[in-house]
């Protein structure tokens, strides 16, 4: 297969590779916010429970 | 009846549990599905007789679309099961869904406009079409927005339920308004009681992209409902053991 | 009824209480949703003559005329019923060709349309060339009987 004919996309490259590329974006962005969402509730319910657990001892 | 099950099932730790186990298995098959999708339709796929190559925008475009909507749907039955069975569960279910679903929706719209410019000649119209689905753009954020909006997280949920709720009467209105109305967007070509109007060696990488959309949405609606059931279950004992 | 089934009857009357009220909504403005009018829905006097509309229909097949030396374009737009002249000046959308949908927005002048804005409507079909070849004179009628029922 010839590269430079696959990169150009029959002359479409822009649109193409924008939309290829805005799609990566939001599901790294989704990828990325939604670990985080659970990570984040993670942490606080650690610190929680050291908290009480100070608190009992 | 009994809905012991029901409630057993719903229970957070259960749950908590149940998507901490699923979440990687969604992940990994989604992530190798997309990857197979993008290189069946960015290289093997043939060019459109009509499109060119510019058509391959098909393969992210309608995916988002159907996601956008599968969303949305999921979100307006979470909601409705939290109202009816008090369920919080499934109030943060729904919870979960909706910054998702806003996004697959802006992607709908986004490549959707980058396809319209060089086909249609235009990168927006307000066609029935176009615009429903920019509606419902509008509801998820409505939906996020009304929930910030209450301190009281139980508040928040049985008012965004109800928003959930007056807004799933959009999705149909999206998926038949080619139908319904003369619009600048074409009619579908896979959702409807007939033969697809796609080629078999394009109508298969975008199955699969489908699939991959689909256990992507699993994967990222466990993580965030995960936390979401974190969250509400401050004082819980079983979060000793789980956290 | 115990609580619950109230519940369940609230949420059933809140979807079905949106859905009677955007259906009869819908069908009160059903004109305004209509993105463009037909040549049929032209020719019988359905579309405003004093605003700009839209006008959708197929590019007839050999209509298509360039005026040597300008932008300007000559084509006709049928819906295999009425035909409607269109003339336009400006640059055509890459899926502007005879045979396909296309959508103007302009004004009528006299019997003609003097259009400011072509856009290109594609149909749901997908296939690689070669397919199309071989199917070429099954679509085109597929694709007329269809027009004509919409």
């Amino acid at each position: 297969m010839d590269l430079k004919e696959f990169f150009e996309m029959g002359g479409y490259a822009g649109y193409v590779w924008t939309s290829y590329g805005l799609t990566a974006l939001i599901l790294l962005w989704n990828w990325w916010a939604a670990r985080r969402s659970e990570a984040e509730a993670q942490t606080a319910a650690r610190r929680r429970n050291e908290l009480a657990l100070e608190r009992s001892s | 009846m009994s809905w012991t099950w029901f409630h057993k099932l719903a229970s957070p730790p259960h749950a908590y549990r149940i998507l901490g186990s699923l979440a990687p298995w969604f992940g990994w098959a989604s992530l190798a599905l997309i990857l197979l999708a993008t290189w069946w339709g960015l290289v093997k796929a043939p060019a459109d007789y009509q499109q060119g190559d510019g058509f391959r925008i098909l393969y992210v475009h309608a995916p988002s679309a159907w996601m956008s909507m599968f969303t949305y749907v999921v979100m307006a039955v979470a909601a409705g099961v939290g109202l009816v069975w008090r369920i919080k569960l499934a109030h943060a279910a729904a919870a979960a869904c909706a910054p998702i679903g806003a996004s697959f929706t802006f992607l709908a719209l986004a490549t959707g406009s980058i396809w319209g410019k060089p086909m249609w000649g235009t990168w927006w119209v307000w066609d029935a079409r176009l615009t429903s689905e920019l509606l419902l753009l509008f509801l998820y954020l409505g939906y996020m927005a009304l929930r910030a909006s209450f301190d009281d997280p139980q508040r928040a949920d049985r008012a965004s339920a109800v928003l959930a709720l007056v807004g799933v009467i959009n999705v149909p209105i999206i998926h038949y308004s080619v139908n319904w109305w003369s619009t600048l967007h074409q009619p579908a070509s896979v959702t409807k009681f007939d033969k697809p109007s796609i080629d078999l060696a394009m109508l298969i990488p975008l199955f699969l992209m489908i699939i991959g959309f689909q256990l992507y949405f699993g994967w990222a609606v466990s993580r965030r409902l995960r936390g979401e059931i974190l969250r509400r279950e401050r004082n819980a004992n079983w979060l000793k053991e789980a956290a | 009824m115990t609580p619950r089934q109230k519940r369940m009857v609230t949420v059933v009357a809140i979807v079905a209480g949106v859905g009677i009220a955007t259906t009869f909504a819908l069908n009160a403005f059903n004109q305004n949703l209509l993105y463009y009018y037909s040549p049929t829905q032209v020719h019988a006097g359905e579309a405003p003559a004093s605003r700009a509309i839209r006008v959708g229909g197929l590019v007839e097949n050999g209509s298509l005329a360039r005026k040597p030396g300008s932008m300007e374009v000559t084509f006709i737009l049928t819906d295999y019923a009425q035909k409607v002249p269109v003339s336009y000046t400006g640059v055509l959308p890459d899926l502007f060709r005879e045979g396909q949908g296309v959508i103007a927005r302009g004004r009528m002048d006299g019997n003609r349309f003097v259009a400011e804005e072509v856009l290109a409507k594609h149909d749901e079909n997908y296939m690689p060339p070669e397919v199309a070849d071989s199917l070429k004179p099954h679509l085109d009628a597929a694709n007329s009987a269809g027009r004509r029922s919409t």
